[in-house]
């Protein structure tokens, strides 16, 4: 480590001066990576936010050869589809990359965002780091729903004309918006060309700017760590935190490791199983679109069954809106909701340690509930999930602050 | 340790959703299963053939082009054009059927669908379903029904090979009133050129071809697959060290 300071702190001269005269190259480089220093004890859980950004480059590098290929009309699209898969060199390569990187995205996050929820990276001073997070969340949810209609399948049909016609329910602009968004009284061509046009330029820019804003809120405040210390308050002589280790090299090495075994298990599902048991490619999508036909079960893709359930098990068309719109969002509160003093669930009590555990069974449980058809058990099945589901974000300020809590280290507990 | 459970854990689950299709293809029936060996070119060469007798007269396979078939089946493009092209001149061309689909649906009631997918969309096994479970129906225009698709409007080509086979149903009255009907077994009624066996094996080398076309790629991807994990496998061990080097003083 001495050695690397040494030669960060050499006077410079010749090509890097040149730069640096005209660009904050190196201090760039001090400020996010050889001098960011995070807390040395980070575990399997802090991974997911280096694989989110992963996947991100695989899918914007993926896209943009995709659309060097695919047709966005409604009479091409399903056909251009199966050309890339067939006829264009490593094509298939390409679009598996593409439709699974959908699905790992999802799981990196929700993985990223549990994280959050296990450790308290959400509390103060980190409130706006998780605010911008959740907006990322809103448009990943966005564009991987815009991207689904693209390949022109049953599902990407039926899908789109499901969770489109929701808004209708909407009192007084409902209708209008609905034609809004469709561009046409049904779902068509004019449909996925504006949904194209979302999915490849609006809302990959939104997010590649709102990942940019995420890093920057996280770099001003510090990394948050298993044991929810800010290791800031202890500082060595040197000014550098105690329990902190340089991103570069340190968490980076870490990194490239993780980075490597989650490649591992992407390329077993691209390579071995791309449809993933119909759960990641769905069945139905492989028949195109057909506007007098519906597929005789229609749920959307995985990652948004959570939802779907909750909005299926209310039986107002309104009201299963309205809740569906709050699942999605109540999670954005949580800074404030969580009034516990302590930010680890190291040191939380028994009340929260149960109410987390809770809330991750009901989320799969709702999630798999949304993918099976909708009888009267599973149902009511999804009504008390979902009762719990909400119970777990409305309560949290009570139950937060009645938990006992642990006391807290000064310093974060590191084994090597 | 923990660590290395998880990551069994992981490729465990996955291994789980390669083996089960789950299919959630409709007509009521649980299907019978198909048994292709995707591997086996001589069955693959077989279904081709069948294929091109059987079935593109008037089920197009439009994404899927000759060439394609004969580079993957081994099949060089002579045997392709004495042997598969019916209604094609070059090799590059896609597999169409000289029936025009307004004229089709006008005699079926429905156009033949294009079979270049059917497999993924519906699963082998509806596939051999489908193809074996053909039954004499009075009822039905075409004089047979299906149990794999009730009301199928295509009618049983494969009769000369099969024969005729009636199905005998149970009806059973519920307490609530409706009537569940379950299905016991065929009867054979007339002798085809083939005995069930087979007329099976035919059935299953067919559908093994559809199962080729709806991604012809398959193999090759499975097979670079191993290799592209073996790599990371290196790459894993050598980033491992790389880190251990990096992180050895940190107390």
């Amino acid at each position: 480590m001495a050695r690397i300071e040494a030669e960060v702190g050499k006077p410079k001269g010749g090509f890097m001066k040149w730069i640096d005269d005209r660009f904050p190259f190196t201090e760039t480089m001090r400020y996010h990576a050889t001098e960011y220093y995070a807390s040395k004890n980070f575990n399997i859980w802090y991974v997911f936010g280096v694989l989110a950004m992963v996947v991100l480059v695989l899918q914007l590098v993926t896209g943009i050869f995709l659309t060097m290929n695919y047709k966005p009309s409604a009479a091409e699209a399903f056909a251009s589809v199966e050309y890339i898969m067939r006829d264009v060199e490593w094509g298939w390569l390409i679009r598996y990359m593409h439709s699974t990187g959908a699905s790992f995205f999802f799981i990196v996050v929700y993985l990223h965002m549990f994280r959050a929820m296990l450790y308290g990276s959400y509390k103060k001073p980190r409130e706006l780091i998780w605010i911008i997070g959740m907006l990322i969340f809103f448009v990943l949810m966005a564009e991987a729903f815009a991207g689904y209609l693209l390949p022109w399948g049953q599902m990407s049909y039926w899908g789109a004309q499901v969770i489109i016609s929701l808004f209708g329910a909407i009192p007084w602009v409902g209708d209008a918006l609905v034609e809004i968004i469709r561009g046409d009284y049904s779902i068509s061509d004019i449909t996925l060309n504006r949904f194209f046009a979302l999915h490849v330029i609006a809302l990959p820019l939104a997010l590649i700017g709102l990942v940019f804003v995420h890093i920057v809120a996280l770099h001003e405040v510090g990394s948050n760590n298993p044991d929810g210390i800010e290791i800031k308050e202890q500082k060595g002589a040197n000014g550098v935190p105690l329990d902190g280790v340089a991103f570069h090299p340190y968490h980076t090495s870490k990194d490239l490791v993780a980075i490597i075994v989650f490649l591992m298990i992407f390329c077993a599902v691209v390579f071995f199983a791309p449809e993933m048991g119909g759960l990641f490619l769905e069945h139905a999508n492989f028949e195109p679109a057909n506007l007098t036909a519906t597929p005789e079960h229609i749920a959307p893709v995985w990652y948004f069954t959570p939802y779907y359930a909750i909005l299926r098990a209310v039986p107002d068309k309104l009201w299963g809106f309205i809740l569906f719109g709050l699942s999605v969002l109540l999670p954005l509160f949580l800074p404030w909701l969580d009034r516990a003093r302590v930010k680890s669930i190291r040191y939380r009590g028994w009340i929260y340690k149960s109410a987390l555990t809770g809330f991750v069974i009901t989320f799969v449980a709702l999630g798999w509930l949304g993918l099976q058809e909708a009888t009267p058990t599973y149902v009511l099945a999804a009504r008390v999930f979902a009762v719990i589901y909400f119970a777990f974000f409305i309560l949290m300020p009570y139950y937060t602050t009645i938990d006992k809590t642990k006391p807290v280290p000064d310093r974060v507990v590191y084994h090597d | 340790m923990t660590k290395v459970k998880g990551f069994a854990g992981l490729l465990m689950l996955i291994a789980c959703f390669t083996t089960s299709p789950g299919f959630a293809a409709g007509g009521g029936t649980d299907h019978r299963s198909a048994d292709i060996d995707r591997d086996n070119v001589n069955s693959l060469q077989r279904g081709a053939a069948n294929f091109m007798n059987y079935c593109s007269g008037c089920h197009s396979a439009q994404y899927v082009r000759y060439k394609t078939i004969g580079n993957d089946l081994d099949l060089p493009d002579e045997m392709l054009v004495d042997n598969l092209m019916f209604n094609a001149e070059k090799t590059f061309e896609t597999i169409q059927t000289s029936m025009p689909a307004e004229d089709a649906a006008r005699w079926f009631g429905s156009a033949p669908p294009d079979l270049s997918l059917m497999a993924r969309a519906k699963g082998a096994d509806y596939i051999f379903t489908f193809l074996t479970t053909f039954y004499v129906s009075k009822d039905s225009p075409t004089g047979v029904d299906n149990l794999a698709l009730s009301g199928t409007s295509m009618p049983h080509v494969l009769w000369e090979l099969q024969g005729y086979q009636a199905a005998s149903f149970e009806h059973h009255e519920n307490d609530d009133g409706s009537v569940t009907t379950s299905f016991e077994g065929f009867e054979q009624l007339t002798a085809g050129k083939m005995d069930s066996e087979d007329y099976e094996a035919f059935v299953r080398d067919t559908v093994n071809f559809l199962a080729y076309i709806a991604e012809p790629v398959r193999s090759d991807r499975r097979k670079l697959g191993v290799w592209v994990l073996i790599f990371l496998l290196f790459f894993y061990i050598i980033a491992n060290m790389l880190k251990k080097q990096i992180w050895k003083d940190v107390k």
